[in-house]
């Protein structure tokens, strides 16, 4: 099967003004050489820290961001550099679904017009054809269909949520990208987006980049994921896999942080120190080496590559032991 | 032994709408060297509890209407101003979500470090200094002979929590009360913190009242466990009583809704329907009733009060026995 999407190399350099006449003579490397593949139908669950370039990745994916460098090719076609007009057909493909969903909705559309507004900008359909379709979204997500009058602060968090993923689906695109899209909801009403997020998925066959800093959540929803670290990717396996044997010290320590719902298991965490360093100013070699607990000599130096070990795909020197 | 307790409280706000109940009839006690957690979603009046110990609700809206709040059997409700301000920081320290808000963005760290020194305890200006600096230390912020002279922007979001928590801790308090402490840091940094306040808590010999929203962080946590709703305790226990055996409904919805690591991927998680109701058309009976999937006539119409299933674990629900 070929992929959907073939990441390659992808970069993405902010650069940082400076000085008095503001040239830039720092780059955030906010994105630093990240390859990936999706298949069609399939989530890959990205996991990292603040900071560590997750949303930069996604939203160079949906080409909201021109990345510096590297490639990205949907369906084998290269849209890294299309621009304007070329980009349209993939903009209805490739759609995404934001954390806060009181940020991405218009507040002074109606529910009914921000549905609808797909279906304009991609000149798709008449009048009739479109209300019937924005019934149908409703429908879908499970809204009453009395809402097309109504305005976004009329509906609790859950609901909006509701409401951007109905408008992401609007075009029945193959890929949607979503960007913390339960963080902020509460656990009630997380599941009941998971459960919709899952059921879309089966239905119309999409294939997720699910992005999130919830590991327990990523998992759930994922059949991979990748683990990201200062830009870079530094494990990827299935969910099973990088849960029960990861590889890297850096997953290792991501799963150890997260607190079980469970007062029967309260276990000595490996704990790391230190802070996630800047993307401005990454550390030489293995970019985990200030923190990592089993950091070598060599890691300082030498810049470790991904490579596979079994089912991962991993970034460590001490894999080659 | 019991430190702080708060019995039958009772906040309402002014609102353009009208008067909010957003805490009803809300009683636990917090014993020292224990951890409380109070958990619940948002709106269920978890915050507005802890502003209500501190009587730092906002003025004029906000209103202690019923009930006491008791320290070692002061009443703090009843107490004018300012001995309450030498209560707050001295006697009760608190922790916010946002230590970014929390600090003030135009003063240095050591400034507002000393400042909660200065005012509580008889002290000289170099000696605060020495103190902040070692509590700085203490609180695991490298080099803090520097940090004292840096600004809130130029620390990280972990130090500046940090630096929240050694506020909060620099007169050694008898209750510590750390509103979602960890919620707007990563997991990583959150393992950090919650480990600091363990350790702490056994220096000092604290209380500690620990309000989330995350059941995990409660489990690895807390003592004890007040779980609210809408403004009232639904359920209260022991870690053990609300985790192996969650009495009301809406516990154990909770607790099966979250996906774990162990769960089936793309397995159906169960769920709570519908949502909150807000607070200005609360249902007449129980709370939960319409989401509640036990539901009985009975629900719609009498409101639970607090029963007791065993000594310490209680539960808001009319038809615990049966279910």
């Amino acid at each position: 099967m070929s992929p959907i999407l073939k990441v390659t190399n992808l970069k993405m350099h902010f650069p940082v003004k400076e000085g008095v006449l503001l040239r830039a003579k720092k780059f955030n490397k906010a994105v630093d050489g990240i390859s990936f593949e999706i298949q069609p139908g399939e989530t890959l669950g990205l996991v990292g820290e603040s900071g560590c370039g997750k949303s930069t990745l996604g939203r160079c994916i949906a080409r909201l961001y021109e990345p510096t460098s590297g490639s990205i090719e949907f369906e084998g076609t290269d849209i890294t550099r299309l621009k304007g007009r070329a980009l349209m057909p993939y903009r209805q493909n490739i759609q995404m679904i934001f954390q806060d969903p009181m940020e991405s909705l218009n507040s002074r559309h109606t529910v009914g017009d921000i549905l609808k507004e797909p279906y304009i900008v991609q000149k798709i359909g008449d009048k009739v054809s479109r209300a019937k379709r924005v019934r149908e979204l409703l429908d879908i997500v499970g809204l009453p269909a009395r809402s097309i009058t109504r305005y976004p602060f009329e509906f609790s968090g859950g609901q909006r949520q509701r409401i951007s993923i109905a408008r992401s689906i609007a075009l029945n695109p193959r890929l949607v990208v979503c960007d913390e899209p339960v963080s902020a909801l509460d656990v009630s009403i997380q599941s009941q987006i998971l459960n919709l997020l899952v059921d879309l998925q089966k239905e119309f066959k999409l294939a997720y980049l699910f992005i999130a800093h919830d590991l327990a959540v990523v998992k759930h929803i994922s059949d991979r994921i990748a683990i990201m670290y200062l830009g870079n990717i530094v494990e990827e396996s299935t969910g099973e896999s990088i849960y029960h044997e990861p590889r890297h010290p850096y997953t290792k320590s991501l799963i150890s942080s997260i607190p079980v719902p469970d007062p029967h298991r309260r276990v000595k965490r490996a704990i790391i120190t230190g802070d996630v360093p800047s993307p401005i100013n990454p550390p030489s070699g293995c970019r985990f080496h200030p923190r990592c607990p089993r950091v070598l000599e060599r890691c300082k130096l030498e810049t470790p590559l991904l490579r596979t070990v079994a089912d991962h795909q991993v970034c460590c020197h001490l894999n080659d032991l | 032994m019991a430190v702080l307790s708060i019995n039958n409280l009772v906040t309402e706000f002014d609102t353009d709408e009208g008067r909010v109940r957003a805490v009803d009839d809300v009683s636990f006690t917090a014993q020292a060297g224990k951890t409380l957690g109070i958990v619940g979603e948002s709106g269920c009046g978890k915050s507005v509890t802890a502003l209500s110990i501190m009587r730092l609700l906002p003025q004029p809206m906000g209103q202690i209407v019923s009930g006491s709040v008791e320290l070692d059997g002061t009443d703090l409700t009843q107490l004018p101003i300012p001995q309450m301000e030498k209560i707050r920081g001295a006697r009760i320290g608190m922790v916010f979500q946002e230590p970014m808000t929390a600090l003030n963005p135009v003063h240095a760290v050591g400034r507002q470090l000393t400042e909660a020194l200065l005012i509580h305890k008889d002290i000289k200006p170099d000696a605060a200094i020495r103190e902040a600096v070692g509590i700085l230390d203490r609180v695991g912020i490298p080099s803090p002979d520097v940090r004292m002279t840096e600004y809130p922007h130029q620390l990280s979001g972990g130090m500046r929590q940090r630096v929240v928590i050694a506020m909060a801790l620099a007169c050694k308090p008898d209750v510590l009360i750390a509103d979602e402490p960890t919620t707007a840091l990563d997991v990583t940094i959150q393992a950090q913190i919650l480990e600091l306040i363990k350790e702490l808590q056994a220096d000092i010999g604290m209380s500690v009242i620990l309000i989330t929203h995350d059941l995990g962080v409660i489990a690895e946590t807390c003592d004890e466990v007040v779980v609210m709703y809408a403004g009232k305790v639904a359920e209260k226990g022991s870690v053990f009583d609300i985790f192996d055996r969650p009495a009301h409904p809406y516990t154990r919805g909770l607790l099966k809704s979250i996906p774990t690591l162990n769960t089936e991927p793309k397995s159906t998680l169960s769920v709570i329907d519908g949502m909150v109701p807000g607070l200005l058309d609360l249902p007449e009976g129980c709370r939960f009733e319409n989401r509640c999937t036990f539901s009985r006539e009975q629900c719609i119409s009498n409101t639970p009060g607090l029963q007791a299933i065993k000594e310490q674990h209680q539960v808001s629900c009319l038809r615990w026995q049966e279910l």
